[in-house]
């Protein structure tokens, strides 16, 4: 029933040559797109232990501090974006009673819109982080873990602990081929009330279909010394670094071909 | 202006225009998200009543931003063409939905007299049938290579993403997509990042794939404008030049642009001289809520600040403008039915003003909507005369995580309402033995010659 060029599937995770029946997918198509479909739904309800995820970093030998939001539940979480953008009081106090030296790096991690994903690649990511920063000498604060965040909370909590940067490391929204992707926003000069232009936005980490994590802290070491020279981010801050990955697959082969 | 009434027997005020527009609307999550929904179906229903009463000339005499504020308020007065206000210039919001259903009104004519506050509040007294009937009579052509918008026509952008911008993977995609009839509005990527390598990689490869097979259409790589704008300095090939807009101009400034980048932009871009058919080139995306998600609504509805953005559109006269109805998630647009709604009230409203519309009919997998609903909905907009629509493979997009609608389903809306692709693109699937000169595929499309240079792609 698929097309002769299913072959072409070992390039993408697209659904690609699926074949038809008059103008529509066959059946067997159509029902695992809907069993897809059944999985990245359960997928976004599902909760994150926070604890346990905290007790994993705690082993790698960094600091961690568990910070809440006022959401409740992951409903509520869907329908009121603006609940994930602040801390509770009580994770505001804790911040606020200990920021007395300034770093440069504020990294937070949340489960966001897939705790999958944070499960399955949060720790490693955040390893190859904090590397990539500790090799350029610059200072990162606790590792903040936040249940039900959204990216602009990094604002608040970077401003907080007077980090001239702020990274949130957070599970983008499943997808039917994956439910397990992350995004890293990075924002210069963190305070509330920072706007989606000031950020730039590194997604889709999730090997090996996705992006890889060295690949991607890669990138973030790039953006945030640039950032940091500079003194912004966003939009005004172009990514100009040159692509390792274009050479090493032959690309240019690829297009002669074409 | 009063703005009350009185209903089983309680007295009903509305503070001003702005609150009046949002009590009317339909219900949905952005506005109340917002705190500006009606407070019950009652005040609702009140407020609609309220709103069919307001004369149109309200809208001018009552800004729902202070010009002096805001760029996008002082472009739609400059713009306001009076002489073509003239015919409606003493009707209510009421009347006007009446005039718009009367079939002689000549809706073309006053479309440059029209605020896109006055088309956002008739629409919210209309039914989604109104919505269809009166969307389907105005036409809003535009051409790069190929011709889009005519009567009877479907186009789609071809939307090949791939999680980590690999052009095998991209280039498999386009394929699939040709071999379904795909791509006459444009071939457009998403990029998974803004690097300007990157951008510029599958740029050439967009360019190489169009100029080889010299297909009709048109490509794009939706960056931002700025990566755009240094890309066309590096001497890439810029086709269409694509941007998200919004309704205010502190929206605007969350996506980092303004008018006057805008117009340096495209002059850029007109000064490339890539276009055969005709001269339009720019790519908007839009969609209600992006005001509200960049805190920038000024206490407007979602669905007046996305009529807004048209306004915008409008200025730069572009060959594709795509509101992109569900991507926002459910804390803007709950479920099917808002979704729907939405994208109807979105292409009316662009259509009325004189824009191009496409929609891309999609959910987000925290939304509460299905593959059912797209159906409805790409089954409505087809029927209202739709520009454009996404065509993904298989309606999932391994990039965006999103679900649209496929290159299957633009088949399917072409079979069932007699709609064929563009012109220009009609006739070249033709040649490539895709389809078969009725409007299908064709039972021995695995002959094309396409697919016969795509098998020497190289092994992964």
């Amino acid at each position: 029933m698929n097309d002769p060029w299913i072959t072409l599937r070992q390039f993408t995770q697209a659904r690609i040559a699926q074949g038809r029946v008059g103008c529509s997918l066959p059946t067997k198509a159509l029902l695992d797109f809907q069993l897809a479909h059944a999985s990245a739904r359960d997928a976004v309800q599902q909760v994150w232990d926070v604890k346990i995820f905290a007790g994993e970093v705690e082993k790698l030998g960094l600091e961690s501090l568990i910070l809440t939001t006022p959401v409740s539940s992951r409903p509520q979480y869907l329908q009121r974006p603006d609940l994930g953008r602040c801390l509770t009081k009580s994770s505001h106090e804790i911040l606020e009673a200990r920021a007395s030296q300034a770093i440069d790096v504020a990294l937070i991690v949340s489960n966001g819109l897939s705790s999958t994903a944070v499960d399955d690649h949060g720790l490693a990511l955040l390893q190859t982080v904090v590397a990539g920063y500790a090799e350029r000498g610059l200072r990162i604060g606790p590792i903040c873990l936040v249940a039900n965040a959204r990216v602009a909370l990094a604002d608040e909590i970077g401003a907080l602990l007077n980090a001239r940067l702020a990274v949130i490391i957070v599970g983008e929204r499943p997808g039917l081929s994956a439910a397990d992707s992350l995004g890293m926003y990075l924002t210069y000069a963190p305070k509330p009330g920072n706007t989606d232009a000031e950020r730039n936005c590194i997604s889709n980490i999730r090997p090996p279909a996705g992006l890889s994590y060295n690949a991607a802290a890669a990138k973030l070491a790039y953006l945030s010394e640039q950032a940091l020279q500079r003194g912004l981010s966003g939009v005004a801050l172009k990514d100009d670094m040159p692509a390792q990955w274009f050479t090493e697959i032959g690309g240019a082969a690829l297009l002669k071909k074409l | 202006m009063n703005y009350s009434a009185t209903a089983q027997g309680k007295s009903v005020h509305f503070r001003d225009l702005r609150t009046l527009l949002a009590k009317a609307t339909p219900r949905r999550a952005a506005d109340e998200l917002a705190g500006l929904a009606a407070d019950s179906e009652v005040e609702r229903a009140v407020a609609q009543q309220v709103l069919a009463d307001v004369p149109l000339r309200q809208f001018i005499e009552e800004p729902l931003i202070a010009p002096e504020q805001d760029e996008v308020s002082r472009l739609i007065l400059e713009r306001h063409d009076a002489q073509a206000f003239a015919p409606i210039a003493n009707l209510s919001v009421g009347e006007f939905r009446d005039w718009l259903l009367t079939e002689q009104s000549d809706v073309a004519a006053i479309s440059a007299g029209l605020m896109p506050e006055m088309v956002a509040a008739v629409s919210k007294i209309m039914r989604n049938q109104d919505l269809i009937a009166v969307a389907r009579r105005c036409r809003v052509v535009t051409r790069f290579r190929s011709t889009i918008g005519l009567p009877g026509r479907l186009a789609t952008r071809l939307q090949p993403n791939h999680p980590t911008d690999d052009p095998r993977g991209i280039a498999a995609s386009i394929l699939d997509g040709l071999l379904y009839g795909s791509g006459d509005a444009v071939i457009g990527i998403n990029p998974a990042t803004d690097n300007l390598h990157n951008v510029h990689t599958l740029l050439n490869l967009l360019d190489e794939i169009i100029a080889q097979y010299q297909i009709p259409t048109q490509s794009c790589v939706l960056a931002h404008v700025t990566t755009s704008m240094e890309l066309m300095q590096r001497g890439a090939p810029v086709d269409l030049l694509f941007q998200s807009i919004a309704g205010t101009e502190a929206a605007n400034r969350s996506f980092g642009i303004d008018l006057a980048m805008l117009r340096e932009a495209k002059a850029m871009a007109e000064n490339l001289g890539r276009a055969s058919a005709g001269q339009q080139l720019m790519y908007f995306e839009t969609g209600q809520g992006s005001a509200l998600s960049a805190n920038a609504h000024h206490g407007i509805d979602a669905q007046t600040c996305e009529a807004r953005a048209y306004a915008v559109a409008k200025e730069f006269d572009p060959l594709l403008v795509n509101t992109v109805v569900g991507f926002i998630g459910p804390e803007y647009l709950y479920d099917g039915k808002q979704i729907i709604r939405a994208g109807l009230e979105d292409h009316f409203c662009g259509k009325l003003l004189g824009v191009p519309m496409g929609c891309d009919i999609c959910y987000t997998n925290h939304a509460e909507a299905d593959q059912n609903d797209m159906d409805t909905l790409l089954t409505l907009l087809g029927v209202a005369g739709c520009n454009f629509i996404m065509g993904i493979p298989g309606a999932d997009d391994v990039m965006l995580a999103y679900q649209s609608t496929s290159f299957h389903d633009a088949l399917y809306l072409r079979q069932v309402l007699g709609l064929r692709p563009a012109p220009e693109f009609e006739a070249w699937l033709q040649r490539m033995g895709i389809f078969d000169g009725q409007n299908r595929l064709a039972a021995a499309r695995n002959a094309t010659p396409l697919l016969t240079n795509f098998h020497g792609l190289p092994s992964a």
